[in-house]
């Protein structure tokens, strides 16, 4: 049957790159990070869920058996 | 105080995305499913962990994350009682001693292992109540969720209700109890990963533990408490009037430690189905365990931000409230919504938005799942079409009934979110007597399990006294202050509890008393009603021991529980 952590992998994958380009692109916006005391959390929290999102993807049955050819 | 929040596109976007992996899932998922067993009771495939995972999920649903981070608010660290003492021990026994039972005996959900345990009527009894309550507790979150997103995002009330219940019956309805497992596992890392940059922004807020410590102490002596009373957990139970739960330690133990949590996570079969699914006898064992490693760090992820919006009420500089109710008193349960406003900008709001859309979907595919499995086996094919004796035929006539069953809950699902809509104090009442069927139920079901003696007739009466007394309890006391009927005292008030907890945790402890006391007396008077061999792989003592000797020692499930229990411990000393 399917394997979770393929879709867990890829849609936080997913989500880590919206968010870090999000993150990037709002680098200089002080104002808006003022809210959450002046820390860029776009950026923090998109690198964090992407490194996450690629781990689950190279545990995934899919990935390892694409590897294993 | 406005709840409103200003999203941006790139916060619709993230949820856009979710729900499309969400209706994926159940895409994929729905060319497994063949037949009913695949359908309502996920093939019985699951690993451990995913099954695991699901089980901790299924219990953190958007109205437990919103209510403990109010609960962090009003009573501090006192509220992790319902984690390390109310669910961690409950967890534990039942992976040790009842899994093998529920799992071992081919019962195909809780109401089927009182049939085969006792009789027709007491599974009967149980099915229809379980039945009833489910699909009832699905409308409360579909109703909440559609309020939710009316107060916090401006969506139409309508429009939010039918398009979650929709999305809800699409992956169920494809990927039976497997979508609503695997969406249940998704839902875990979000709610986690979306919640996460709140807790970490409002601790660093407030100066980290210690920060928080010291801010608190005189807002707290303020409140007529030692001023640190909303840091610790156990040391003010020595009276009720110490602390702000209103409970003792005696009461703390027996009602939250003992009869709640045992009633809820040893016999709800919306928490025992998640680990019925597992793809083995020493999986289905592991699940408790596995999922009660992440539940015993939720509270640092949902807690302990409600105990730090005391402080930031508190500091006028913080700009920090509650949206008031009618009566003028602060919304709690809107605590967790505030400091996501207050913290997260475009970007991670999404996500954390995201986060409880998802998981207050996950609660309602919960019910779902739990009733089409006991709507089909408990009552449709105990009492209306029973097996034909073709096996392949009525595997493919069970699935068809199941996916009806789960698109009529959906519906009565809708139907109860619109009579809560209009009568919100009958779904709570509601709500309270149901939590109430618990606690009987599991006195029957640890009698059955434990001790051969005990017969079906006196199960069907304790099950039946025991729920008659929680009614009775709930109508003859209230809480102090209670302004409605809903909190009970409908009956006349002869006791008034200091506040709805205490009420709540003696409801139960009454209930469960009424219930074991028949149940024996009654089982001492009759004839037993099924022989020693009958009850093999059903009760304790007829059962031949398990030797877990094939099995690695680091992967036995007492391992996993010694780990569980020691960690458990640790928390416990380190926040005394």
């Amino acid at each position: 049957m399917l394997d979770i952590r393929f879709p867990i992998g890829l849609m936080f994958s997913i989500f880590g790159v919206l968010i870090t380009i999000y993150g990037l692109a709002t680098l200089g916006n002080e104002a808006m990070y003022v809210r959450s005391l002046n820390v860029n959390v776009n950026l923090i929290s998109g690198i964090c869920m992407t490194v996450f999102g690629v781990i689950m993807l190279l545990l995934s049955e899919p990935v390892r058996k694409m590897f294993r050819k | 105080m406005d709840t409103k929040f200003a999203l941006a596109g790139i916060d619709y976007l993230i949820m856009v995305v979710y729900f499309i992996f969400v209706l994926g899932i159940g895409w994929a998922l729905k060319k497994y499913m063949k037949n009913a067993t695949a359908f309502l009771e996920a093939g019985r495939a699951m690993p451990a962990w995913v099954a695991g995972l699901a089980f901790i999920s299924t219990n953190l649903g958007a109205l437990e994350v919103m209510g403990m981070t109010g609960s962090g608010l009003k009573y501090g660290m006192l509220t992790t009682h319902f984690y390390w003492v109310g669910a961690i021990p409950a967890m534990i026994f039942l992976a040790l001693f009842m899994m093998r039972f529920y799992y071992g005996s081919k019962a195909r959900s809780v109401p089927e292992y009182l049939k085969l345990r006792f009789n027709e009527k007491t599974r009967g009894l149980n099915a229809i109540l379980f039945a009833v309550m489910t699909v009832l507790a699905s409308g409360i979150s579909m109703y909440a969720l559609a309020i939710l997103l009316e107060n916090v995002l401006g969506w139409n009330f309508n429009v939010s209700l039918l398009a979650s219940a929709a999305i809800v019956l699409a992956y169920t309805y494809l990927g039976g109890l497997s979508s609503a497992i695997y969406n249940e596992v998704l839902q875990f890392f979000i709610i986690v990963i979306g919640l996460l940059p709140m807790t970490i922004l409002v601790l660093t807020d407030v100066g980290g533990w210690g920060g928080l410590q010291s801010s608190l102490a005189p807002i707290v002596e303020g409140k007529g408490y030692a001023a640190d009373t909303w840091t610790t957990t156990w040391k003010y139970t020595g009276s009720g009037t110490a602390n702000p739960l209103g409970v003792a330690w005696y009461g703390i133990f027996a009602g939250l430690g003992f009869v709640l949590s045992f009633g809820y996570w040893c016999t709800n079969f919306l928490i025992v189905q998640r680990a019925m699914a597992a793809e083995s006898m020493t999986a289905a064992r592991k699940v408790p365990l596995i999922g009660a490693i992440p539940k015993m760090f939720i509270p640092f992820l949902i807690i302990v931000p409600g105990i730090a919006a005391l402080v930031l009420m508190n500091d006028p500089l913080k700009g920090f409230a509650l949206p008031l109710n009618d009566a003028g008193q602060p919304i709690y349960d809107y605590t967790i919504i505030m400091l996501l406003k207050q913290y997260l900008p475009a970007g991670v709001l999404g996500l954390g938005v995201t986060a409880l859309l998802a998981s207050f979907m996950s609660g309602m595919a919960g019910n779902v799942s739990a009733f089409n499995t006991v709507w089909t086996y408990d009552i449709y094919q105990s009492y209306i079409r029973p097996g034909t004796g073709n096996k392949d035929a009525d595997d493919k006539h069970y699935l068809k009934v199941g996916k009806m069953a789960t698109v009529f809950g959906v519906i009565v699902s809708i139907a109860a979110a619109y009579v809560a809509s209009k009568f919100g104090n009958i779904m709570d009442f509601l709500q309270t007597i149901f939590s109430m069927i618990n606690a009987p139920l599991f006195a029957v079901i640890f009698l059955g399990m434990f001790w051969k003696r005990s017969t079906g007739n006196a199960a069907f009466t304790g099950l039946l006294a025991g729920f008659s007394i929680a009614l009775l309890h709930h109508g003859l006391t209230q809480p102090e202050g209670a302004a409605t009927l809903v909190k009970g005292g409908w009956l006349g008030v002869i006791h008034t509890y200091p506040v709805e907890m205490a009420q709540n945790f003696w409801t139960a402890i009454y209930a469960f008393t009424t219930s074991t006391v028949l149940t024996v007396v009654i089982s001492l008077l009759s004839k037993r009603c099924k022989t020693d061999e009958e009850l093999n792989g059903l009760v304790y003592s007829m059962t031949p021991r398990l030797s877990d000797g094939d099995i690695r020692w680091h992967q036995r499930p007492w391992f996993l529980a010694t780990i569980v229990g020691v960690i458990c411990v640790v928390l416990t000393i380190l926040f005394w």
